[in-house]
């Protein structure tokens, strides 16, 4: 599942790198140490005892995210997730902060395109003040006009930092907006900008009240702790909230791609810069599903490690660019897409690269992969199942995604050792059978000079904090 | 809240002064025959091995013609060593699932390497860090495509906004002090650096007996010193230490601003702060906590963007170094926004210099820095990374385990003077990136 973690941590990095430095890979085996206990009102507790430290990490995760935003108001999940730290009824705005702070911890939160998460990390013994706080915040949110006014416009400048100045940033923006027809990942999660000028203190409510239920939660908690003592702990303070009837949720499947698809966006950037990305399936049934296997193994093939073909060819052999990156992730709720990216070397063209990456491409599917570089792959998934182990952050954080975007967390064990019966055959079919025009939208940025206009794009995620 | 709390935060306190000297984190240092200071703590919770291998040779240790030396040399380790094309190296370090990284700061740079303590992964693991640390070959080729690779980053990051801000900033605060020099280094330096130069300033500055090995995981002490000689042995020695000049305080305030057509400014203001060893080290840490370190709960968050909504990210910290290291406050807001952006930061730091914290500011802000210490230490890599600290910047053994009584010794009336010695708005320095519109007035304004 190297893939499934390289891209993982990839997807993460924006917003993970700034909490934890130096946070490690990966996710853990040891499936038995998880214990999961469901309270009678739908809040499903998961608990990973990790007693290396005397300290836990405690994760409320809702399953909404951007995906489940509606056209007017996106970016309402990101927005909504500001809010939950402007004061309930009990706790004043503001105070969520203090309170953790005075008990040592560090707290934040992140929206992504299938979920919303909370976190603390605390000593072990402030776990019932982190279950307090959230249990709280859970059903009690006082949403007023005057905080919400203040906060949109801090998510505004969040959007100018991370997308309006930041080339890669509407790059990407434009890319999903284009690859995308009809399903709602063809929205920023951070929201278009005139929604975030449009929306009020009440779109932020009716989210929280739409969304914010214990039976659309979970709870995960890793760290130096017993799990039978958490499920008793979660019942005390979480187990008076009431259930909601939740909303349902429509597929929305993309209609079929009819050709291929090119975008271009300019930014004042220096050098050009390529992205393309093929349609390509998640993973639904992780016991029977072969193919998204197979594609994150490609993705390992091509970009998964120092010695993989994409930098190895174009970047020192050929020179052609400076960087080159490939990626798939499998698990999420909507369609996935398999994301090849780079920058020409001075000199070079984007249309250029574009052959050369091409060229990649097709070389696997005329002459598959090879033998040791599938195993060399293999031995990536390998290690970082034992180098995820070193972060519990990366532990709860692995459980929570999974299990929010459908995916039972017990289906670890079961992508790791489908990774490893991955064949080279596979891997040459899945290339042949995605990495096709049709599938595909390239999007290219056109720099412009400083004195030009306008700048660019912005990350999959989005967090709360600095 | 507060009697639960402060109960609680007494247990914690307890909890932490119980633990004997050296409990929390035993430390083993030693010599290698090389010279090398190792620094190796056992832990056989996972069956990995975090390593890293760190030099006095970062950034500093360039010159103005040459600027970029020092990153180019680290960065080339890996790109061929001991016999070994780049490729070969890439190709056998993924074999075993290990995972190479490198290090480079002001003062530091160095190599890290996490493996599998299996034996047959281990073994070629080390193998590798081993020949890059201490047989590197610089290969020709290799070193123009970097060089172009350089500079093709360097002409791209001159675009950002962040970017122009910080290379400014480092200039004006640091002169002709190497501090002061863009750790990448400029377009027309890193095009004359030549594989001699490169040779040169890894002869100079990766040698045994400057080396520092930090060593965290599943590993016997034998086993550790022998890897601490593995990866120094053949290092050559160089005897006296690189020196780094003194940082000297700025002359008086400077302002500059910028243009750049991005939709926010980008702000920042500083000075040189203060060195790794420095007495007043614990009031400016913890007093800078309350400033604008605490994340959420600082007075420049509080005042920029909870009561304003000006910006997303507000901040203060000290950056200690061997030397002055800077100390910053900075933050993005849309430009209209700059100057109003640029008062509030002012009067807040104005307010903190002449008030100091309040008594309840200070409890919080040791509640928050001891009650959190566990999190400091709870993964191999934060270990590692501290051990990395300890071992180069030679601070005692027992840091670590002094760290919380020299917070709690902390009181209002050293914060407050130790910023008064150390922080002067008459001599900081305030950089806007983004500026056309309105700032130029406020950053020329007096603080």
């Amino acid at each position: 599942m190297l893939h499934a973690y390289l891209m993982f941590a990839a997807r993460m990095r924006a917003v993970l790198l700034l909490v934890i430095s130096g946070a490690t890979m990966a996710a853990a085996p040891a499936l038995a140490q998880v214990a999961e206990h469901r309270l009678a009102n739908g809040l499903r507790v998961i608990v990973k005892e990790d007693h290396r430290a005397p300290t836990v990490v405690s994760m409320v995760w809702y399953k909404a995210g951007s995906m489940d935003e509606f056209n007017g108001t996106t970016g309402v999940a990101h927005v909504l997730e500001h809010m939950m730290f402007k004061g309930t009824r009990n706790v004043p705005a503001g105070e969520f902060s203090k309170v953790v702070a005075a008990a040592g911890g560090r707290e934040n939160a992140f929206t992504f395109r299938d979920y919303t998460a909370y976190h603390e990390q605390l000593h072990k013994s402030q776990l019932p003040l982190a279950f307090r706080l959230e249990a709280d915040r859970m059903a009690n949110l006082v949403l007023t006009k005057e905080e919400f006014d203040k906060e949109i416009k801090v998510v505004m400048e969040e959007r100018r930092l991370r997308t309006e100045d930041r080339p890669q940033g509407l790059l990407y923006e434009q890319l999903m907006a284009t690859a995308f027809t009809s399903h709602p990942y063809r929205s920023p999660v951070i929201g278009w900008m005139n929604d975030l000028e449009n929306m009020t203190w009440n779109d932020a409510r009716e989210w929280y009240e739409r969304w914010y239920a214990p039976n659309n939660a979970i709870v995960v908690v890793v760290g130096d702790v017993n799990a039978a003592e958490v499920f008793k702990l979660a019942e005390q303070h979480f187990g008076a909230i009431k259930p909601k009837a939740l909303p349902e949720r429509k597929p929305q499947d993309e209609p079929v791609q009819l050709g291929i698809r090119r975008v271009s966006v300019k930014a004042p950037a220096e050098l050009p810069s390529l992205m393309m990305a093929y349609r390509a399936p998640s993973l639904r049934d992780p016991e029977r599903d072969s193919e998204p296997y197979a594609l994150e193994m490609l993705a390992g093939v091509l970009d998964g490690h120092d010695a993989a073909r994409l930098g190895s060819a174009l970047v020192r052999t050929e020179k052609i660019a400076t960087a080159v990156g490939a990626g798939y992730d499998s698990t999420q709720r909507g369609p996935a897409m398999f994301i090849i990216s780079g920058v020409p070397s001075a000199g070079k063209t984007v249309a250029e690269l574009e052959q050369a990456l091409r060229r990649e491409l097709a070389k696997i599917v005329s002459d598959g992969v090879n033998e040791q570089e599938l195993k060399r792959v293999k031995s990536q998934v390998i290690a970082a199942q034992v180098f995820q182990r070193d972060s519990m952050f990366f532990q709860a954080m692995q459980i929570g995604s999974l299990e929010t975007s459908d995916y039972p967390h017990q289906s670890m064990d079961i992508m790791l050792r489908k990774l490893q019966q991955v064949s080279a055959a596979q891997v040459q079919e899945v290339a042949r059978k995605y990495l096709v025009d049709d599938n595909l939208t390239i999007a290219v940025l056109d720099p412009q000079p400083l004195a030009g206009r306008k700048p660019v794009a912005a990350p999959t995620g989005l967090r709360h904090g600095q | 809240m507060d009697n639960k709390m402060r109960k609680l935060w007494c247990v914690l306190v307890l909890w932490i002064a119980a633990v004997p000297a050296h409990a929390l984190l035993p430390i083993q240092h030693w010599q290698a025959k090389s010279g090398a200071r190792v620094y190796f703590v056992e832990s056989r919770d996972l069956p990995m091995l975090d390593v890293s291998v760190d030099f006095p040779a970062g950034s500093v240790f360039d010159t103005a013609a040459k600027s970029g030396l020092a990153a180019l040399t680290a960065s080339m380790l890996k790109l061929g060593a001991g016999g070994l094309s780049e490729d070969e190296i890439a190709r056998r370090i993924a074999d075993t699932g290990a995972q190479l990284g490198g290090r480079f700061e002001n003062d530091r740079a160095g190599m890290s390497l996490r493996t599998l303590t299996s034996s047959e992964e281990l073994k070629q693991a080390l193998d590798i860090l081993a020949r890059i640390v201490q047989r590197p070959e610089f290969p020709a080729a290799v070193l123009e495509r970097e060089k172009a690779r350089i500079i093709a980053g360097i002409k791209e990051s001159d675009t950002k906004p962040e970017t122009i801000l910080a290379r400014n900033f480092g200039a004006m605060i640091y002169g002709s002090h190497a501090y002061g020099l863009r750790s990448s280094g400029e377009v027309a330096t890193v095009a004359t650096l030549t594989r001699e130069d490169v040779m040169g300033f890894y002869r100079r500055h990766y040698t045994s007996d400057h080396a520092v090995v930090s060593i965290m995981g599943n590993l016997p002490r034998a086993a550790a010193e022998a890897l601490a000689e593995q990866v120094t042995a053949v290092l050559p020695r160089a005897g006296a230490p690189a020196v780094i000049s003194a940082v000297p305080d700025l002359a008086r305030a400077v302002s500059r601003a910028f243009p750049h057509p991005a939709t926010q400014s980008h702000l920042m203001m500083g000075a040189p702060g203060i060195k790794r060893d420095d007495p007043d080290y614990f009031p400016l840490f913890v007093g800078n906590y309350v400033l604008g370190g605490g994340g959420f709960v600082s007075r420049i968050t509080e005042e920029v963007r909870s009561k304003r909504g000006l910006a997303y990210s507000a901040y203060s910290y000290f950056s200690p170094l061997q030397e002055r290291g800077p100390f910053v406050i900075g933050l993005q807001t849309r430009k209209d926004q700059a100057a109003q952006a640029l008062d509030v930061v002012r009067a807040t730091l104005g307010e903190f210099l002449a008030q100091g914290p309040t008594e309840d500011e200070l409890a919080k802000a040791k509640q928050n820095i001891i009650g959190g210490f566990p999190l400091r230490i709870d993964s191999n890599r934060k270990i590692l990374d501290y051990l990395g600290v300890i071992g180069f910047y030679k601070l005692p053994l027992t840091y670590l385990d002094d760290f919380v009584t020299n917070v709690e010794k902390v009181t209002t009336i050293d914060i407050k003077n130790a910023f008064a010695r150390r922080v002067n708005p008459e001599r900081m320095v305030t950089v806007i990136v983004g500026a056309d519109d309105v700032a130029p007035a406020a950053a020329g304004a007096k603080p």
